[in-house]
């Protein structure tokens, strides 16, 4: 068992817990937190099931970005798109037997993380050259756009241009799940990649990526327009009336 | 007087998206309201000594009250497409009023005191201390926010900076700092019953005269009537109706819609206005207290209905939230929604063809119809989504010919608000609600330019007033805008009219 692998077999383990409790805490935080008034933005859906397809819609086509501004649209879009493939691709390494359908998806996978840069590459170009995002944008905006871009390009390389051992990487992670250390190759772009992965899973709960579970409780998006068929009452806002 | 000279922008052919122009719009400030008016809402008279530890308190507060402003304080990624969607941005050009920079204003102090990134690395995340140029900051741009939720339709997440606007309005007040304007008209709505702080005897003054006029001018005693027990509808309205023109050709036009429903109505002098300024403030109980002035009139006076005049904030309240302030409404018929808009109850006659029209009446205007921001995106009429929209435009087409909307991109849920709405509708303001008007004039210039049209309708008191005040420094007649129920009036037929042979009759008689 080499130092290498102990190092990184800690490193995920903390990057994990960090991410599970850190989002666990901020989810059930907003779950807690009353919403006492309805403020659908309207036209909004007066039935629970065109709430979820409203939701649907934002999370999937982000539609309401869309209507805002198409080149952000198109950026923002092309990245989670590629990025939603790009994870799904890596199941395969915490999978023994992998489902069908996992196998199927890696050549689009491989593929997609193109989708991913190119998209991050156009936010980052947005933020400098668009006077207004430049103006709103604070170092660790564009810090957070670098660090998916090395994420995403080391992983590339890896693909494409200096292959590592993937049946040991694959070996380390089911590893890890069953909590014993296997060895991890020593290969550059491996250990980048693995490295910054586990930052980004470390500061995900306390960063802007709280956008992920935010964008399900935001109420303006979440609410049913039935304000007048149906009393809406907060707990605190009922003890006003005793 | 803080009110600078200043430029009217220029309307353009195309919408242009301005150049930054930092800190243009930083002398921009209501007057601060006088310790007697902050007392009597429950607030310090002046700002408290340990104001930031109060500050960052209510803070707390709130975030544990309202779901909303936790997600909205930490889902913002700065994706940048609210940047181009404020009037107040597109209008003065201040990189604080772009809806996220807006936000960041009280973002930045949450992200400094209560997160880890902020407390360890807060020029890395942007995070700042609250210090006096911050509260500073917080009372010129929190009160050159309208709540008018146009950012919020665009938001990929929905972050509504009213939301936000409306907290740091209530810290403020929590730590002394209030706004005149709407403080003042706070406590005259709570103890008199409306914002102009007209008392009974004015009132039924007022409408004894309206009688008057509308008898002399149709031949019809159509009533006003006043705090009268056992009618069926109560009717809710801007105080601004009972004066203020275009307002009170509106409310004729709501008299006369009763008049022909044939229905028993009445207003009460001890809940005569529809506004709730509590709103604009963020304070849920001081909007509780203004909303509970309905309750108890519609209870007093034995009411069946509820139904409210034209305004838009006030219909926000209404619709969104009267049933949660101050229902349950159970003791009215539950065969009505509750409360009822008076554009929803013109509606429905008409759908039922109990209204009779002489469209040519209002044929020497042609119209387009401005969507008052708070009706459009935070409420709704009729039982569809979207009948904020479809219920004033089938009025306005079933009583004139001559209708045009304006762009598609600046009507409906992307509608522009009027510049004067969120509590900033005061005269120490004027700038700000000139410059905001902006993308609103430019877009009425399109349709006078292309369409030939002659006037703008509205539905809300705050849009009726601003535009009367803004329309002549975009070159415009202050007369351009019209209540949508002024249009009714022209154009309804009484049915108890005298016709115009009994008219010729009286005249030759007279003559003789």
């Amino acid at each position: 068992m080499s130092a290498l692998s102990v190092t990184y077999a800690i490193l995920f383990y903390a990057a994990t817990l960090l991410l599970v409790v850190g989002l666990v805490r901020k989810i059930a935080l907003y779950a807690r937190t009353p919403a006492p008034l309805k403020i659908p933005t309207t036209p909004a859906p007066v039935s629970r099931s065109g709430v979820v397809m409203r939701m649907v819609h934002e999370v999937v086509l982000f539609t309401s970005l869309f209507k805002a501004t198409k080149w952000t649209w198109l950026f923002g879009w092309l990245f989670h798109l590629g990025l939603l493939l790009v994870l799904l691709r890596h199941l395969r390494y915490f999978q023994a037997d992998t489902w069908f359908w996992v196998d199927l998806i890696q050549p689009f996978g491989k593929y997609a993380s193109f989708a991913m840069i190119i998209g991050l590459l156009g936010l980052f170009a947005r933020r400098i050259f668009v006077d207004r995002v430049r103006y709103i944008s604070s170092p660790s905006d564009y810090l957070m756009l670098l660090l998916l871009i090395a994420i995403g390009v080391s992983g590339m390389m890896m693909t494409f241009v200096a292959h590592t051992d993937i049946v040991m990487v694959k070996a380390f992670f089911l590893g890890l799940l069953r909590f014993t250390i296997e060895p991890l190759p020593g290969d550059a772009f491996l250990l980048v990649h693995l490295t910054l992965v586990a930052l980004l899973m470390i500061i995900f709960p306390i960063s802007k990526l709280l956008h992920a579970p935010g964008v399900f409780f935001s109420p303006s998006r979440n609410q049913v327009d039935n304000p007048r068929e149906k009393r809406h009452l907060a707990p605190w806002a009922a003890e006003l009336e005793k | 007087m803080n009110v600078a000279d200043f430029d009217t922008p220029e309307l353009h052919e195309y919408p242009l998206i301005p150049k930054l122009k930092e800190g243009v719009m930083a002398h921009s400030k209501p007057y601060v309201a006088k310790p007697q008016f902050q007392e009597a809402l429950g607030f310090p008279g002046e700002l408290v000594d340990n104001w930031e530890e109060k500050a960052l308190e209510k803070l707390d507060d709130l975030r544990g009250r309202y779901r909303s402003l936790q997600v909205y304080l930490d889902s913002c990624v700065k994706c940048g497409a609210c940047t181009d969607k404020c009037h107040y941005y597109l209008g003065t050009s201040d990189p604080k009023n772009m809806p996220v920079a807006r936000q960041d204003l009280l973002r930045q102090v949450y992200r400094r005191y209560r997160t880890f990134a902020g407390k360890y690395f807060p020029k890395l995340v942007g995070a700042k201390d609250l210090t006096r140029d911050v509260l500073d900051d917080w009372y010129s741009y929190f009160h050159q926010c309208s709540q008018c939720r146009r950012c919020s339709v665009y938001c990929p997440y929905g972050i509504d900076t009213a939301e936000i606007s409306m907290a740091a309005r209530e810290i403020m007040d929590s730590i002394g700092v209030g706004q005149k304007y709407c403080n003042e008209i706070i406590g005259k709505a709570g103890t008199i019953g409306n914002n102009l702080g007209l008392p009974e005897p004015a009132l039924a003054d007022t409408l004894e005269g309206l009688e008057e006029e509308v008898e002399e001018d149709t031949g019809v005693p159509v009533k006003f009537p006043l705090d009268q027990k056992g009618a069926e509808i109560l009717l809710v309205t801007p105080s601004a109706d009972f004066f203020a023109e275009p307002h009170v050709d509106g409310l004729i036009g709501y008299a006369k819609v009763f008049h022909e429903a044939g229905v028993s109505w009445t207003m009460s002098s001890y809940a005569s206005e529809a506004a709730n300024f509590g709103m604009f403030i963020g304070s849920y109980e001081n909007m509780r207290d203004l909303s509970m002035r309905v309750r108890k009139a519609a209870l007093d006076l034995g009411v069946k209905r509820i139904v409210f005049g034209e305004c838009g904030h006030a219909w926000r309240v209404a619709y969104s939230f009267l049933n949660t302030l101050a229902g349950p409404f159970d003791f009215l018929d539950p065969n009505y929604p509750v409360p009822q808009h008076i554009c929803e109850f013109t509606y429905d006659l008409i759908q039922k063809n109990k209204l009779k029209f002489d469209k040519s009446e209002n044929d020497h205007m042609t119209l387009t119809f401005h969507d008052s921001c708070n009706v459009a995106r935070a409420s709704r009429m009729g039982d569809k989504p979207g009948g904020q929209f479809d219920i004033p435009r089938a009025i306005i087409r079933a009583v004139c010919n001559n209708y045009v909307d304006m762009p598609a991109d600046y009507i409906k849920e992307a509608t522009f608000c009027c510049g004067g709405g969120g509590g900033l509708l005061t005269d120490d303001l004027m700038e700000l609600r000139v410059k905001g008007a902006q993308p609103r004039m430019e877009a009425y210039k399109r349709v006078v330019d292309d369409n030939g049209v002659t006037n703008v309708a509205a539905i809300c008191a705050i849009c009726k007033s601003q535009f009367t005040k803004v329309l002549p420094y975009y070159g415009f007649g202050m007369t351009d805008i019209v209540s949508v129920h002024q249009l009714v009036s022209e154009a309804l037929i009484l049915s108890d009219a005298p016709s115009d042979e009994e008219d010729e009759a009286t005249e030759t008689e007279s003559e003789a």
